[in-house]
């Protein structure tokens, strides 16, 4: 399982061994990649925390009408896959006139029906006891939400951040067809066309390869026991 | 006060998530289905053509090339992604020493982006000095052309018996196999920590039993393991079918520009959307086929249920 890994930095090293780095690194702006990469994932998250954060304590907390018909509809979204939605999806950025920014890049992302359901289920299982005491003590709703609900569902928002975390930082169809200026470009799209201009220079481009991946293999092994035990949970979601 | 808080607030909560994906799922869902029945292209211009779009897919022998190839890609794939995920989950399980260690090894492909491992992989496969190959042929075999071979591995393989196995029946490119070595290699990870999950979801007593009955450890596989994994198997099932459908990076990547040869024997179907919708700006056409596989994806989930689903036991 680790060899394509282990080869992947050995080529790295060959002929001109920590030169390849600095010389693929200045070959395109991979800096410029970086630091898009960065935006867009940080962006995404926090977006995607507050939104679905808020969605969630609606649908687990609060009575109206159409509730439940409108967790159905979410849900449904969740069963369509992206490149079903992704011509369409750019002729409306065209007509807002995205195509080419951040906003394309962010925004249709800054919700995410998963994460919604998960916190959903996380927040329906604190006790309701907690909410009566929270307001006899004089507690809002959303005061409730913010100093009781979201610090009880550390591990629930955990979860949902390095899952959007490791989708943001690995998108690669979306990002490919939403941008096309070089100083729009993320990191897998400049890694995709970097392994077409390089494409015999294989110590280069396994020097490209290894530091694209460095971020998340760091973020991985610091808190591979959470990101393992995430994935683990999203199997029982049924 | 009351009244307003009870009917708007909820609202107000939801507003943000419901206004991302009305405007970013559900209206480009069903005008996808509207443009389908479109002439569309860059400028915007259209006209309504009624289904010239479905009709031209139906005579469109690239669509169904690559169409046959996604469910080549999707039949080897979902098998080797649940026996060899299982059998590992089976090795790993109760294993405590150095699990943290295992679980890195087989972990790190599911977090690394299909990019990153399409760039690798397409050095490890490449015909010349590729490592793949020198590896072959310290053994006597090889070397192989792999990512540039379009011949159907059935036909590689049996026309050194004379047989000549030719059309569907000579099978996917060696290409294309060695796409789906990648998709397997990217997944076991994923896959195996769901096994994991489910075994230990499976309680002691019943291995006990199966025991005491005289069963071995084939029979105890048999009759306790697999029917009581069967939810696990059974999401395995449906998600690997899901995403394999869905291939796009690997393809893009990993096969020279423009993409999906040698001989269009490696274009899956979302790639060859991809290609008329955003290098052709054919929209109305691509339209056509994201609604082509989101029934084809919809019809197998229905599938899947009525006929794994009704085997799966539920404790």
């Amino acid at each position: 399982m680790m060899l394509p890994f282990v080869w992947m930095i050995a080529t790295s090293l060959e002929k001109g061994g920590l030169r390849n780095y600095v010389e693929a690194w200045s070959q395109v702006p991979f800096g410029t990649y970086f630091l898009n990469t960065l935006v867009v994932t940080l962006l995404t998250v926090a977006g995607v925390v507050v939104s679905s954060a808020l969605a969630a304590y609606a649908f687990a907390t609060m009575e109206f009408r159409g509730r439940g018909m409108l967790f159905l509809l979410f849900l449904s979204t969740m069963m369509v896959p992206q490149p079903v939605y992704l011509v369409p999806s750019y002729i409306i950025l065209a007509r807002l006139h995205w195509i080419d920014t951040f906003a394309a890049l962010i925004i249709p992302w800054t919700t995410n029906v998963f994460s919604i359901f998960l916190l959903r289920q996380h927040f329906r299982s604190i006790p309701r006891s907690l909410y009566e005491a929270a307001v006899l003590d004089g507690c809002s709703t959303f005061g409730y939400l913010w100093r009781v609900v979201l610090p009880l569902s550390r591990s629930a928002l955990v979860t949902v951040i390095l899952f959007d975390v490791i989708s943001s930082w690995n998108s690669f169809m979306w990002p490919l067809v939403v941008t096309n200026s070089e100083s729009m470009r993320v990191l897998q799209v400049g890694l995709s066309y970097f392994n077409q201009e390089a494409s015999s220079n294989f110590p280069l481009l396994m020097a490209a390869s290894t530091f694209c991946t460095l971020p998340l293999l760091v973020l991985f092994v610091l808190s591979q026991k959470q990101i393992v035990s995430s994935y683990a949970r999203s199997g029982l979601k049924d | 006060m009351k009244r307003w808080t009870r009917s708007v607030a909820p609202l107000l909560y939801i507003l943000p998530a419901l206004a991302v994906v009305a405007v970013f799922r559900i209206v480009p869902i069903l005008s996808s289905f509207a443009v389908s029945f479109t002439r569309y292209d860059i400028g915007g211009l259209h006209r309504i053509s009624g289904l010239e779009n479905y009709a031209r897919m139906l005579g469109d022998p690239r669509f169904w090339s690559s169409a046959l190839n996604t469910v080549y890609f999707v039949l080897g794939v979902v098998p080797a992604g649940i026996v060899i995920p299982l059998a590992l989950a089976m090795l790993l399980r109760g294993k405590l020493a150095g699990k943290s260690f295992y679980r890195t090894i087989y972990f790190l492909p599911v977090v690394t982006s299909a990019v990153a491992v399409s760039v690798v992989w397409t050095w490890l496969f490449n015909p010349e000095g590729g490592p793949i190959n020198s590896v072959l042929m310290l053994f006597g075999a090889g070397p192989l052309m792999w990512l540039r071979e379009p011949r159907g591995v059935f036909d590689m393989l049996l026309s050194p018996l004379g047989v000549h196995p030719s059309g569907m029946l000579a099978g996917p490119s060696l290409a294309l196999v060695a796409l789906m070595i990648v998709s397997v290699w990217k997944s076991i990870g994923y896959n195996t920590v769901l096994f994991l999950a489910g075994l230990e979801n499976i309680p002691g007593e019943y291995y006990e039993a199966a025991r005491m009955d005289g069963a071995g450890g084939w029979s105890s596989f048999r009759h306790v393991t697999w029917p009581l994994l069967s939810p696990t198997t059974y999401y395995v099932l449906v998600m690997s079918t899901i995403t394999s459908f869905q291939t796009f990076a690997l393809v893009y990547v990993m096969t020279a520009p423009p993409g999906g040869g040698p001989l269009g024997t490696t274009n899956l179907l979302v790639f060859y959307l991809y290609q008329k919708a955003f290098d052709r700006f054919d929209i109305g056409y691509a339209s056509a086929i994201s609604v082509f596989l989101f029934a084809i994806l919809l019809g197998l989930t229905v599938l899947q249920r009525r006929f794994a689903g009704r085997k799966v036991v539920y404790e």
